[in-house]
């Protein structure tokens, strides 16, 4: 089954004729995802990569029966997009496209609530169920098909995540992005995996700021008789208190928001917790004994 | 990004907000025209720098009569400021604030900062104010309050006069104080704030309310619709090197340590700084070569870490990815020609054709050791740099 992207996701790239659109769903469609068309506005009619354009996500979904977007619209209008395929009622909507106002994003937080959609990122690498496909831009030759599902704030660390997981395999990566407002959290990835029969392990990624990290650790040790092993690493134990390092969100704070304190959460809860990042693989097989 | 003082307060007052009068200068002669256009009796004299605990370090002082201002504005233009928020060089005074000093009767804290659980803006606080506010959570957190607004959703008047009613205001000067506060959020969601904190926020004779000190900054990402905002960037405020980083796109934090960083990915970037630490080194930057690391981007970088005189020895640790790694290898073997590399340069570099980069690497002539792991690169770049 795997989450988020299966064999049942059919999927449209909104910013399809752009260059990041263009670039990443050509890698998209040699790793066998099932992209059935994509949005730009004025391009309707046309083809491109083999699949049909169309102006408006509504006219996409009615001729495609798409479920799924991966929105590489600039940050002016990004947030509109993702509005769009929300009204449309996809059911997973992934944003890859980084700098977008908070504001706007502030307002996709409110008008997403109660609606069917599911939103990952803003300013994420995407979701990547190895063997079914990818939407984003997460490489697809470092992902082997198994059953460790991982979830990471940041790009680059699920991809190293992805490879120090290589022989156990991963049901499905999750990147959920670091901006200050965004879609999926680590609670919900965790709920997703923890019911997903074919992942037997989690790997969770954090960084400094905020306190998504705290709010897993709380989950996990909510867990009575359906639990998976965790393993997690948080990054930004080095970093100078008070300065932005890249990530709009990976600013320390408050007390709760150091890596230290989210790491000593997250250990509580009974997770093993990694102190480097190239020991992600050996915690994951330690917490899963093998 | 950050904005001084006095242009917060020329913000806020645009949207209502009760500042004091007063005015910005350059050079001490200036000060002479402003004091007979001020007319005060008491006048502060406030060095403007991006940091807190000015007052503290003598940044900040009370003055009596236009002679007494002038001699203060003379000592603190050029003066160095050294705080807990500044590095240990601390930082050159350009620009002086002369407003009009009151007798304050009561000092809060007031702050709007965008809130990460919530998805929302949150306010918070307190009746204590006019002093350090992480002391006063730490010992007496039943002192902060918080308000946290729904996510795109406005401050109302009923919300306002919550936070006057906790402030144990009444009156005329609540009704001031409820008005304040909701122009304060006002300007923060118009001008796409990500902080806006005011302290003292202040009652002072006549139960006037007035914002006394007030920090800004703003949502990066919102600038190219915010102008007004935009031009009030002070570039003596950034390190030279960040600054051409900046034009270069490139992420770069200037940090204490000695080894410099080039990294793709923020969260690698941070990773990398981590594991430096924990094999007792420290990282002299952090920099995330944003997007594709294309070999002209990635020379840009290198050259740019170079020039940082604290660097002794450079660590580079590249997830390619999608990226050729002997591309990346041409780009860093020519960079190195440039500069003429004579300091330790560790590379560690993942993707395609990684043989071949690491072959690049090995036989260029500089000295630059190819590594194959992460673990590995940090160990020797830590070695190499302490035995020099």
């Amino acid at each position: 089954m795997a989450v988020l992207l299966t064999k049942d996701s059919k999927v449209i790239c909104q910013g399809f004729t752009g260059a990041q659109g263009t670039f990443h769903s050509e890698r998209a469609i040699e790793y066998n995802t099932n992209i059935v068309g994509g949005v730009t506005p004025e391009k309707g009619g046309t083809k491109h990569l083999g699949v049909p354009v169309f102006n408006t996500v509504e006219e996409a979904k009615k001729i495609t029966g798409c479920n799924a977007s991966g929105v590489f619209v600039p940050p002016p209008f990004a947030a509109d997009a993702i509005l769009e395929a929300v009204e449309a009622e996809l059911e997973l909507v992934v944003c890859i496209t980084d700098g977008i106002p908070t504001s706007d994003m502030q307002r996709v937080r409110r008008e997403i609530k109660g609606s069917k959609t599911r939103l990952v990122g803003p300013n994420c690498p995407g979701v990547l169920t190895p063997g079914v496909g990818k939407i984003g831009i997460i490489p697809g030759h470092i992902c082997k098909p198994g059953r460790i599902g991982v979830v990471s704030r940041s790009g680059t660390l699920s991809y190293e995540s992805a490879v120090q997981t290589a022989e156990l395999g991963q049901s499905t990566i999750i990147g959920i992005g670091g901006d200050p407002v965004n879609g999926t959290n680590f609670v919900d990835a965790l709920e997703l995996f923890l019911d997903d029969p074919e992942t037997d392990g989690i790997v969770l990624i954090g960084e400094i700021g905020g306190t998504a990290e705290i709010d897993g650790a709380n989950f996990i040790k909510s867990w009575k008789n359906n639990k998976k092993p965790v393993a997690a690493f948080v990054a930004g134990a080095a970093a100078p208190k008070g300065r932005k390092l890249g990530h709009a969100g990976a600013i320390v704070n408050s007390g709760d928001e150091t890596a230290d304190a989210k790491k000593d959460a997250l250990r509580s809860a009974g997770v093993e917790v990694a102190d480097t990042i190239t020991r992600i693989g050996d915690a994951m097989r330690k917490a899963m004994g093998v | 990004m950050d904005i001084h003082e006095y242009q917060a307060k020329q913000l806020l007052s645009k949207f209502g907000v009760n500042i004091p009068p007063g005015e910005v200068v350059y050079q001490t002669h200036e000060a002479e025209n402003i004091l007979s256009w001020l007319n005060e009796d008491k006048i502060v004299v406030k060095a403007q720098v991006h940091a807190g605990g000015r007052g503290k370090a003598g940044g900040v002082k009370v003055c009596e009569g236009d002679d007494e201002v002038v001699k203060t504005v003379d000592q603190m233009i050029g003066m160095n400021i050294v705080t807990p928020q500044t590095n240990e060089n601390g930082k050159t005074v350009n620009r002086v604030y002369l407003e009009k000093a009151y007798n304050i009767q009561k000092e809060f804290y007031f702050c709007i900062t965008v809130d990460r659980e919530t998805g929302g803006n949150t306010i918070v606080y307190s009746k204590k104010g006019g002093v350090n506010i992480e002391e006063v959570a730490e010992k007496t957190p039943k002192e902060i309050y918080k308000l946290k607004i729904s996510p795109g959703g406005d401050l109302l008047t009923h919300h306002a006069r919550t936070i006057v009613y906790n402030l144990g205001l009444s009156g005329k000067t609540a009704k001031s104080a409820q008005k304040n506060i909701l122009s304060i959020y006002k300007a923060f969601t118009s001008l796409d704030a990500a902080l806006i904190e005011v302290n003292p926020f202040a009652v002072v004779e006549n139960g006037e309310v007035v914002i006394l000190d007030c920090k800004a900054s703003f949502d990066d990402n919102a600038l190219y619709r915010q102008r007004q905002v935009a031009e009030m960037k002070d570039e003596n405020e950034y390190d030279p090197l960040e600054l051409e980083a900046a034009r270069h796109d490139l992420n770069y934090v200037k940090l204490d340590g000695n080894i410099g960083l080039m990294v793709n990915g923020a969260g690698l970037s941070m990773a990398t700084m981590d594991i430096i630490k924990y094999y007792g080194g420290e990282a002299a930057n952090f920099m995330d070569v944003a997007g594709a690391a294309t070999p002209e981007r990635v020379a840009a970088a290198f050259k740019l870490i170079y020039r940082d005189s604290d660097v002794k020895g450079i660590l580079i640790n590249i997830f390619g990815g999608m990226m050729r790694c002997n591309d990346i290898a041409e780009g860093l073997v020519n960079a190195s020609k440039e500069v003429g590399l004579d300091k330790p340069l560790v590379v560690r570099l993942e993707g395609t054709n990684v043989e071949m980069g690491m072959e690049i690497l090995k036989n260029s002539g500089f000295p630059i050791k190819p590594v194959e792991t992460m673990e590995e690169a940090a160990k020797k770049v830590v070695e190499m740099v302490k035995e020099k």
